[in-house]
Order: structure tokens, then C-alpha cells, then sequence
């Protein structure tokens, strides 16, 4: 991975001068998955700083994650530290890496290299009723 | 004043220049707060962290934030504040109160306030993590304004706000390296731990200097204490050393001297009462010395206080007068009943009165004020009636340690200081217990004031226990309060005995009775002796008269013999004329001569 963010499928790549929150919505894969994802639009953002291992894996782990549970519904846009410092301090980051879900409210975080899927589940607040 | 070896404490121009530590073994960051850096030798280790713990309310977040203020103001060293408790904004108006505009320097780009907000609530661990993002977050800030100093307050909320403390810490101790890496100078607040230093024990990660801050209450005063645990490869005070939180943010003074090193002024001054002087080598105080005047309650100290205050006043010099018991209008009114009349000296502003009760605040802030003060009027004699007070505002330790504060600054100052010093007796015996050992060892000239209770009446007794470097009266003397100020008297020393008040003046009475009584017998002795001889020069010249008679009846005597003896030869002789004649002339010779022939 390089130093820049990634935009995953389902995602698209972050404006970086702007706040990541005005970053472009990502493109729903399928809206017909479902009127038990509610609500319809998850916006997900990964804070990583560099290529570590941990950042490596945190971005497979939840990429897996989404593709299972929210695939077409989801905006992730990753967010690198290393290249946008300031943003660490503006979004009050302090673990890496930092899953943080800005949508749906409220605002929750994840953190850690998102290894423990069940948590990340509930750190997210996907009921268990969405798995499947 | 001002010299390289004084530096500013608030108001205070204090002379360090008997500092622990001069040799400089490796760079110190100062800390701007003066005391402390005189106790670490000259500041924090300058690129290492410190940490610094305590419990709430112990003045650590103060401490990290005069460490950095002032060394962005005063030491040309930008830092980087992270809190993790409070905001930016209170940090701000927390510190424009001790004179510092926080916006106004981080528009300056010397400071930078960063408040890391950490919830728990929010947070869901999901696998392992690190503190980059906080590394980060710190190393664009420090590079942001080129910063030389952090300060991390307080680190340990993160571990009630992130999981996992055993990746937590081994993220902290990472965290140290990285600011050592860094060469900032960082300060590390911590809370209290029980049994340990820090609740997590951070105390492991940061080995070089750890400073443990204190809040006690003893007597219902709180004392805020400093210590430093640690100082790796430096010299530094071991002690607990008080501090103040006040106006001037953290104050520390700590004896400043570990050896005293003011000069002794072989002046003198007057002591206001002339006698007294006489004893003190007839000169009186040094100039700058410290006089500890110790007696029992009503015997007189206060008096000899305001007569030591008007002497000074009427040299012309400036008293201060720490009251600690009278107020000003008490003082004066009483010192009017012995004809000492100070009014005048205070409107002409020669004498300053500074009324205080000691237990109104704690001992530290009682010393902070009494040096503001002196230190704006400038006096040359400090006055403080009574200083046993202040054993009530503090332990006796407690108060010892400020006083030897004291008396170390104004002895730096040439400052001469008359301390008061009410002693209890006990059974009619001084009871040096509430002074002694706190203090005495500190002062140059010691007079205790007795109270002398003998044949029903009490008299004030003074002698001088010590005075360092002069030749000193070993007597005591009686102390008069009269109308016209202070009097010592000698006491009658007599046969077998030292006699004060009305006994002395009985025996003193008495003793002149007798002479007078001599002086009379003598006379009549003179005259009788005188009478005796007239008589008897008299009787010598009765004799003489006598003898003289005796003499001339002597005289008479021959004559008569002689007379007799003529006659005797002329009768003869006419009889023999007779017998002749008697042939011739019968009648007439024969009838005589028939007579006397028979």
C-alpha cells in the first residue's frame, strides 16, 4: 500500500485537501440488499499511517467484513496520517488504526487491526440479524 | 540587586548563588520557577522527559504549564501542550491568571495547546493497535513550531480510555523513546499510585527524573510539597520542599544556601535602650544579625521591639513591623503608655506595620507575603512580634523550615531581624521549648526577659543568653517600663543575694539607713573622743596650775627661811650688842636682856 489512501470498491478515493468528511460518496454495489441494513448508507473511515502490518491487515479484515455484511451500502474512504498529519489532531485520533463510522449517528470507533471480527461487528453496530 | 547570581521569583530578586548544583553535568532545560530550579541544579534534564505525579489537586498540571509557558516567554523554547483532561480553553483561562495569554503565544507560534479528547465509550477495540496516530499527531506539532519542550497532562487517562494496558504501556514506553529521539524536554504527569508513584507505573519508563507533588493537611493548613525521587546523574534536594500556588503561579523557596553564604556586616546598631547597648559591648545589635527576644507573656518583648523600631526610625532608617497579634492603633497606643510615641514615624513612613493572624493562611503563602513585602518597602529592620505564632500555622518542623527561610533571605539582604518569642515559664523556670531547637540555632543574639516573682511582687529581669561575636554582659539587669520608655536597672547584688524590684530598693534603702546610722555613731565618737580630751587638757592645766603654786609656795618657803635665818643672825647679833651694852647700861639693857636670855 502506498502512502496515499485507498479507495476500496464500493468506495472512492478521498479528496485529501479537503476534510474527509466532504469526501465523495462511493458508489452503493447493490441497493436491493436490503431493508434489514438499516440505515441504507454506511460511511466508514480507516485511519492508517503508513504501510505498517497492522494497517495492512486492519484494511483486508474490514474489506472482507464489508463485502460480507454491507456490500453496496458502504462509503470507505482511507484515511493515511502519515500524509495528513493535521487530521490526526482535528479528528482526534489516536490509535492506529482507528475505524471510525461517521454514518449512520452516532459517530462510533473501532480500533485495532480489526483481527476480532465480532467485535468490529458490534464496535460498528451491525446487529447480527444483518449477518448472513 | 540584580547581579548574575539573582534572578527574578516573582517579585522577589533571590540570590541563588549558593546553588546545589553548578557544574552543569549535562544540559538543563529551567523551568522559570526559580526555586525548583535551584533544587534540581538548574532545570529538567534538557531532551529527556521527567515525570512529574501527584494526586488531585497537587499543582501538577501548574507545573507543566510554567514549564512551558515560560520557557516559550522567558527561555525562547516553543512547546507543545497535550491535555488529555482539560481544553484548550480552560487551560487558557487557567493561565491568564497568573499574567499568561496562551492565544496570544500560540498565534506566536511559541505555543501549541492540544487537547486529546479520549472517550471510552466510543472506543471498541477489535485486535491489536498503536498509539501512531497520537506520535503523530505530536511530531507535527513539535515540527510545526519547532518545539523544545512537551508536556503530556496527564498520559495515564489513556489507559482508563483505551483497552488493553499491557499494549498500552509497552505503547508508552515506546512513546518515551521517541520524545527522548526527539530531544524535546518533556514533563509527564501521572496521578498518585497507592503503595507506588504512578497509578501505572509509569515511573519505569521514564528513569530520569521523577518529581513527586504533595498536598497535605496537617492542623487544618494545607501545604502543597515538592520532591524530587529522582534526578539521574545530577546533585539534587532530597527534601520535601513546600511550595505556594498563587498569584505567581508555583512558588518554591527553598533555603537557598545549603551553605550560608552572606556576607556578616561588622556595623552595629542601636538597640533603643542605652543600657541594653552597654551590654552588647556598648554598640548595640549587629547590623543584619538576628535577635531572638524570648519571655513569657506581659514581660516586655513588644516594648523592646518599638524601642528598637524607634532608635532604627530615628536614624532615619525604614522598620517593618509584623504584627502578629495587636493591630497597628494597639501597638502605638500601648507603646504612647511608656512614652514611646511611633505615630510619627509611621506618617513620615519610616515604620510600616503588616497585621496578619498566622492562621489565616498557610506558612508558604505567610512567607510569600512577608518577602513581597519587604522587598517593596526596603527596610532595614524587620520586626516580628511574636514568631512563635506562627508554630499555630503549620507544624513546628513546618514553621522551622519557613523561618530559616526567613532569616536566610533577609540575612542576604543585610536586613537586621528582631524576632519575638513568647515562651511559656514553667514553675518560675524559662521553658525554652516553643524556640528552642526551631530556631535559636539560627540566631546571633538570644535575650531572654524573666519574670521574677519574689516577696509578692513581679519584676522583669533581662540577660542575654548568647550574642555571636561580642563581648556580652554575663549580668542581669532589671527591666522598668516607665513613662519615659525602657530602663534597665542592676539589680542589688548584696550578701548572699540578687535583689530586683521593691526588695532591691528595701535593701537599697536599708543599706543607706545604715550608713547614715555609722556616719552618726562616728561623729559621736569624734566628739566624745573630743570632749575626753578637753576634759582631760583641762585636768593638765588645773595640775600645771597646781604645780605652779606648789612652786611658788616653795619660793615663799626659802624666803621665809632666809628671812628667818637673817633675823636669827641679827638677833644674835643684837643680843650680842646687848650683852655689850648691858655693862654700860644697866635699866634698859638688863630688862631686855634678862627676858630673852632666859
Amino acid at each position: 500500500m502506498t502512502t496515499t489512501a485507498r479507495t476500496l470498491r464500493g468506495a472512492r478515493r478521498v479528496k485529501r485537501r479537503g476534510r474527509p468528511g466532504k469526501a465523495v460518496r462511493g458508489a452503493r454495489s447493490s441497493r436491493a440488499q436490503g431493508p434489514e441494513v438499516t440505515p441504507a448508507r454506511w460511511h466508514l473511515r480507516l485511519y492508517v499511517a503508513g504501510s505498517t502490518p497492522k494497517s495492512l491487515a486492519a484494511l483486508a479484515n474490514l474489506t472482507r467484513l464489508c463485502e460480507a455484511h454491507l456490500a453496496g451500502q458502504y462509503d470507505l474512504e482511507v484515511v493515511d496520517l502519515l500524509e495528513h498529519p493535521n487530521l490526526a489532531r482535528t479528528d482526534q485520533i489516536l490509535a492506529i488504526p482507528t475505524l471510525v463510522r461517521t454514518l449512520p449517528e452516532p459517530i462510533r470507533k473501532v480500533i485495532g487491526d480489526l483481527s476480532s471480527l465480532d467485535r468490529v461487528l458490534v464496535g460498528l453496530g451491525i446487529t447480527p440479524r444483518t449477518l448472513g | 540587586m540584580r547581579s548574575a547570581g539573582t534572578r527574578r521569583i516573582g517579585n522577589h530578586a533571590i540570590n541563588l548563588g549558593a546553588k546545589l548544583d553548578r557544574r552543569r553535568v549535562f544540559e538543563k532545560a529551567p523551568t522559570g520557577i526559580v526555586g525548583l530550579d535551584a533544587i534540581t541544579g538548574g532545570g529538567f534534564p534538557k531532551g529527556r522527559p521527567t515525570l512529574v505525579c501527584g494526586g488531585a489537586g497537587s499543582g501538577k498540571t501548574l507545573l507543566g504549564m510554567l514549564f512551558l509557558v515560560r520557557g516559550a516567554v522567558q527561555y525562547g523554547e516553543p512547546g507543545v501542550y497535550v491535555s488529555f483532561e482539560e481544553t484548550a480553553q480552560e487551560l487558557t483561562q487557567n493561565v491568564a491568571s497568573l499574567g499568561y495569554d496562551l492565544n496570544k503565544l500560540a498565534a506566536q507560534k511559541k505555543i501549541i495547546l492540544d487537547h486529546v479528547v479520549v472517550g471510552r465509550l466510543e472506543l471498541q477495540e477489535a485486535g491489536e493497535y498503536d498509539l501512531e496516530g497520537l506520535f503523530i499527531r505530536l511530531g507535527s506539532a513539535i515540527d510545526a513550531i519547532g518545539a523544545k519542550r512537551v508536556v503530556l497532562d496527564t498520559l495515564e487517562v489513556l489507559f482508563s480510555a483505551l483497552p488493553n494496558p499491557t499494549l498500552l504501556r509497552a505503547e508508552l514506553g515506546r512513546l518515551f523513546r521517541w520524545l527522548k529521539a526527539k530531544g524535546v524536554t518533556a514533563v509527564v504527569t501521572a496521578e498518585r499510585g497507592d503503595g507506588r508513584l504512578t497509578r501505572q507505573g509509569l515511573e519505569e519508563y521514564v528513569a530520569d527524573c521523577v518529581i513527586v507533588l504533595d498536598h497535605r493537611v496537617a492542623d487544618q493548613v494545607s501545604t502543597h510539597r515538592l520532591r524530587i525521587v529522582k534526578y539521574r546523574g545530577t546533585a539534587h534536594g532530597t527534601n520535601e520542599y513546600p511550595f505556594l500556588i498563587g498569584r505567581d503561579g508555583l512558588t518554591l523557596l527553598p533555603v537557598t544556601g545549603i551553605q550560608p553564604a552572606y556576607a556578616a556586616s561588622t556595623g552595629r546598631i542601636s538597640t533603643g535602650v542605652e543600657r541594653l547597648d552597654a551590654m552588647l559591648e556598648g554598640r548595640g545589635y549587629y547590623r543584619g544579625s538576628t535577635v531572638l527576644i524570648s519571655g513569657s507573656a506581659g514581660c516586655g518583648k513588644t516594648s523592646l521591639g518599638a524601642a528598637f523600631a524607634e532608635a532604627t526610625c530615628r536614624r532615619g532608617e525604614r522598620v517593618l513591623f509584623f504584627a502578629m497579634e495587636e493591630s497597628e492603633d494597639q501597638i502605638l497606643r500601648n507603646m504612647r503608655s511608656i512614652g514611646m510615641d511611633l505615630a510619627p514615624w509611621v506618617r513620615k513612613g519610616r515604620l510600616r506595620f503588616h497585621v496578619s493572624r498566622p492562621a489565616i493562611f498557610g506558612l508558604e503563602a505567610h512567607l510569600m507575603a512577608m518577602l513581597d513585602t519587604v522587598v517593596a518597602t526596603r527596610p532595614s529592620v524587620v520586626i516580628l512580634d511574636p514568631v512563635t505564632n506562627f508554630l499555630s500555622a503549620g507544624t513546628k518542623g513546618d514553621a522551622s523550615a519557613m523561618l530559616v527561610r526567613l532569616i536566610d533571605f533577609l540575612k542576604e539582604q543585610q536586613i537586621t531581624a528582631f524576632f519575638t518569642d513568647l515562651s511559656p515559664e514553667q514553675d518560675g523556670e524559662y521553658s525554652g521549648r516553643q524556640s528552642e531547637g526551631v530556631i535559636t540555632s539560627m540566631i546571633d543574639t538570644w535575650i531572654l526577659l524573666r519574670n521574677l516573682e519574689t516577696n509578692g511582687e513581679r519584676t522583669r529581669g533581662l540577660y542575654i543568653i548568647k550574642s555571636r561575636g561580642m563581648a556580652h554582659s554575663n549580668q542581669i539587669r532589671e527591666m522598668l517600663l516607665t513613662d519615659s520608655g525602657i530602663q534597665l536597672v542592676d539589680v542589688y547584688v548584696g550578701v548572699g543575694a540578687a535583689l530586683t524590684g521593691s526588695a532591691r530598693v528595701i535593701a537599697e534603702a536599708r543599706e543607706r539607713a545604715d550608713e547614715v546610722v555609722r556616719a552618726r555613731s562616728v561623729t559621736q565618737k569624734r566628739s566624745e573622743i573630743e570632749r575626753n580630751r578637753a576634759a582631760l587638757e583641762a585636768q593638765i592645766a588645773a595640775l600645771r596650775a597646781e604645780v605652779r603654786a606648789q612652786e611658788d609656795a616653795l619660793t615663799d618657803v626659802g624666803a621665809v627661811q632666809a628671812g628667818l635665818e637673817q633675823a636669827g643672825r641679827d638677833e644674835r647679833a643684837g643680843i650680842g650688842l646687848m650683852r655689850i651694852a648691858a655693862a654700860p647700861r644697866n635699866s634698859n639693857g638688863g630688862r631686855g636682856a634678862g627676858r630673852n636670855g632666859r
